[in-house]
């Protein structure tokens, strides 16, 4: 059991699936040498060489394309693209190729590969790299993708990420990168792809979120028992797509009151698609309307404001308590 | 770069030499002139046999292509795209190939992919809307079409770069159009391909048209060939409507892939004599005096008088080969026919190796619909 940053603890998936598999490989811009911009892959060249760590001419399209191309050969690319941002570089890429190469031949060509991106706010960056455009992957036939929130189970789905056989799009919410450690165990884990997970098991009301704002909400439902006496249940999204429906509507039943988290944008977001599944699952036990905390429908702001552009804890408690309040 | 820097040096007023570099001109390789006369110097030496095999293989590109059109306009066919006079560049660039060898198609290749093993019964499927037309057979190398313009070539690169690093000898040949060339990621593939050092041909067939645009609103050089020469791509302008040009350069560009040498681009210069696609009228753009030139220079015509000359073929025996052609591509509709048959229930069957439950509950959805009217 050792103590990891979320960056060591991906680090530790990728050395362990090249490690045990000679055709998995890493590529990217910035990957061999200086290890990634965030050090993910950090050692990797030195252990692995530039053949299976390459660093990447400065095209995010060609990223792709060429993974696709790699996949097709029998290799088990992991890219990564240096800021979520410029995957759109790459979106002719993954929406031809990647989502559908498998379709179009029937199965004959496999695409199993991993794109790995840092996404989200908060962390006082230039413009194009705060997104969390996480919803135009889910609504795009022939993906998966997952969104850890911590160390132990970014390392656990990098591994099972890398496992599937399909495309996987990994987004890592940059904000938790360092921002905590956590015991990952010396034994190599893995986490289904598609399953939620109950963080914290609550009567009076379900908040559901995923990647960097586990944290706000992990306070908030600290605070909503502390402050306030309310027994909230938790739930870790953990994979976008495909939803775990059964859990949502299962824990919702239960509550009757559900409150949903995101940095994405609203209008077609996650959360429009959790309440469009809870209703047409759950809609005999909700007690209230769903409340939905995301970010708004602007370009994310210039870094001077962004603090007052994501949900916070405090945002997190008002709208769990308008929510318990609504008769 | 400072290599560079250093070699350039000051004039005599001490200025450097700020004149822009002409992209130059690159001669066009040719082994069978219009006449069907053949530069024996550069002849690739094929077999009596192996020239009447790549005659014949032309032969069936054309019988095939006119049956998909009348196919097309009796209503049994989907919007395709014609061939018609690109029959020596669909043929010649994958002339060279092995089993073992990849070929990535574009959508207008079908003459090539007939070559590379696909049966034509499974080309009519794929243009008549079947799902089992599309991926490419058992056994052989190659990958689908992409239809969005130029989007296949960066998986081809990969592809090179896969047999790279798992250090195989074959090579990758990957077909697009000169419309394909305004494409960035066209230009991104070129650059992974070279910087990689990746076993791969690119083959862009020059045929004068992106559907109504032609050449010169669609590049501002005289060739694109140094397109390829920019990327540091050793590169080959040849004639695509001469059969043995396109072999001897297809031979030289496999030749590199496979020996470790690196990629090639091929600028093969032809013209479509036919329609963008079934759905396009070229009368809106195109007047009839541009392509007269090029009706002269048929690659099927050119190659029969070279043969003539060698004695190999006459015109008795040209009609036969044309008549037993078009009977195997009959043959091959009668299959069609009987194989063509549509799978409403099998739609959800393959977009996933391991299907999501959500996606199982959709496919529930939809098949209780499918009964609700009663399709099978």
């Amino acid at each position: 059991m050792a103590q990891c940053t979320m960056v060591e603890a991906l680090n530790l998936a990728l050395d362990e699936a090249m490690a045990a598999d000679d055709g998995v490989m890493v590529m990217g811009q910035d990957v061999g040498v200086n290890g990634g911009v965030f050090r993910v892959t950090k050692g990797l060249f030195e252990r692995y060489g530039h053949d299976r760590v390459m660093d990447t001419p400065l095209a995010e399209c060609g990223i792709i394309g060429t993974a696709v191309g790699m996949s097709v050969y029998g290799l088990k690319p992991v890219v990564e693209i240096q800021f979520s941002g410029f995957t759109m570089q790459a979106f002719d890429q993954i929406e031809q190729n990647m989502a559908r190469l498998h379709n179009r031949t029937m199965g004959r060509f496999q695409m199993r590969m991993v794109l790995r991106t840092p996404f989200g706010g908060g962390i006082r960056a230039v413009e194009h790299h705060s997104e969390s455009r996480e919803a135009y992957w889910a609504h795009t036939p022939g993906l998966k993708v997952v969104i850890p929130s911590g160390p132990r189970n970014a390392r656990a789905l990098l591994a099972s990420a890398i496992d599937d056989p399909d495309p996987v799009i990994f987004y890592e919410p940059k904000a938790v990168y360092r921002a905590f450690r956590e015991d990952v165990p010396e034994q190599r884990e893995t986490m289904p792809i598609g399953v939620a997970e109950i963080v914290r098991p609550g009567k009076d009301l379900t908040l559901i979120s995923y990647g960097a704002m586990m944290r706000p909400a992990r306070e908030a439902v600290e605070d909503l028992a502390d402050e306030h006496g309310l027994d909230v249940e938790l739930i870790d999204l953990l994979t976008v797509s495909p939803m775990d429906t059964a859990t949502l509507c299962d824990s919702v039943s239960r509550t009757g009151r559900c409150v949903i988290v995101h940095e994405g944008h609203r209008t077609c977001g996650i959360a429009s698609e959790i309440i469009a599944r809870l209703n047409e699952t759950a809609f005999e036990y909700l007690e209230a309307p769903i409340r939905r905390l995301t970010a708004y429908d602007i370009p994310f702001p210039y870094f001077q404001t962004e603090q007052h552009f994501l949900p916070d804890a405090d945002d997190i408690v008002e709208a769990v308590r308008e929510t318990m309040a609504w008769e | 770069m400072a290599d560079s820097l250093s070699e350039t040096t000051p004039d005599e007023s001490g200025r450097m030499d700020t004149t822009p570099i002409d992209l130059g001109h690159i001669e066009v390789l040719q082994v069978l002139d219009e006449q069907g006369h053949v530069d024996e110097s550069r002849d690739p030496g094929l077999s009596d046999a192996e020239l009447l095999a790549v005659h014949r293989a032309m032969v069936l590109t054309r019988a095939f292509d006119s049956r998909m059109l009348t196919m097309q306009r009796q209503g049994e066919m989907g919007t395709f795209a014609p061939n018609l006079g690109q029959e020596a560049c669909m043929v010649g660039q994958v002339w060279e190939l092995t089993k073992q060898d990849w070929f990535s198609p574009s959508y207008r290749s079908f003459g090539a992919q007939i070559q590379r093993g696909w049966p034509m019964e499974r080309l009519f499927l794929l243009w008549a809307g079947y799902h089992e037309g599309f991926p490419p057979p058992e056994g052989v190398n190659d990958m689908p079409f992409s239809i969005v313009i130029g989007s296949h070539v960066l998986p081809a690169v990969g592809i090179a770069m896969g047999i790279r690093r798992r250090k195989d000898n074959h090579a990758v040949v990957v077909n697009f159009g000169d419309g394909a060339m305004s494409q960035g990621a066209v230009s991104e593939a070129m650059n992974f391909a070279m910087v990689d050092q990746a076993p791969v041909v690119f083959v862009c067939e020059n045929n004068g048209w992106a559907i109504s645009t032609p050449s010169k609103l669609q590049f501002a050089t005289e060739h694109l060939a140094g397109r390829g020469t920019g990327f540091g791509l050793p590169s080959i302008r040849v004639d695509g409507n001469d059969i043995l040009g396109m072999i001897v350069a297809m031979r030289e560009a496999t030749r590199r892939a496979r020996e470790g040498e690196g990629p090639t681009f091929v600028e093969a210069l032809t013209y479509r004599l036919s329609l963008h696609t079934t759905a396009d009228d070229p009368k809106v753009y195109r007047d009839d005096s541009d392509m007269e030139p090029w009706q002269d220079r048929c690659p099927l015509a050119r190659m029969e008088k070279f043969l003539q000359r060698r004695g190999l073929l006459t015109s008795e025996a040209a009609a036969a080969v044309t008549a037993e052609c078009e009977a195997e591509v009959l043959e091959a509709r009668e299959k069609f026919r009987k194989i063509a048959k549509a799978r409403p229930r099998e739609v959800f069957n393959h977009l996933y190796r391991s299907t999501p439950a959500e996606l199982d509950a959709q496919r529930e959805e939809y098949l209780r619909r499918l009964d609700r009217k009663g399709v099978d």
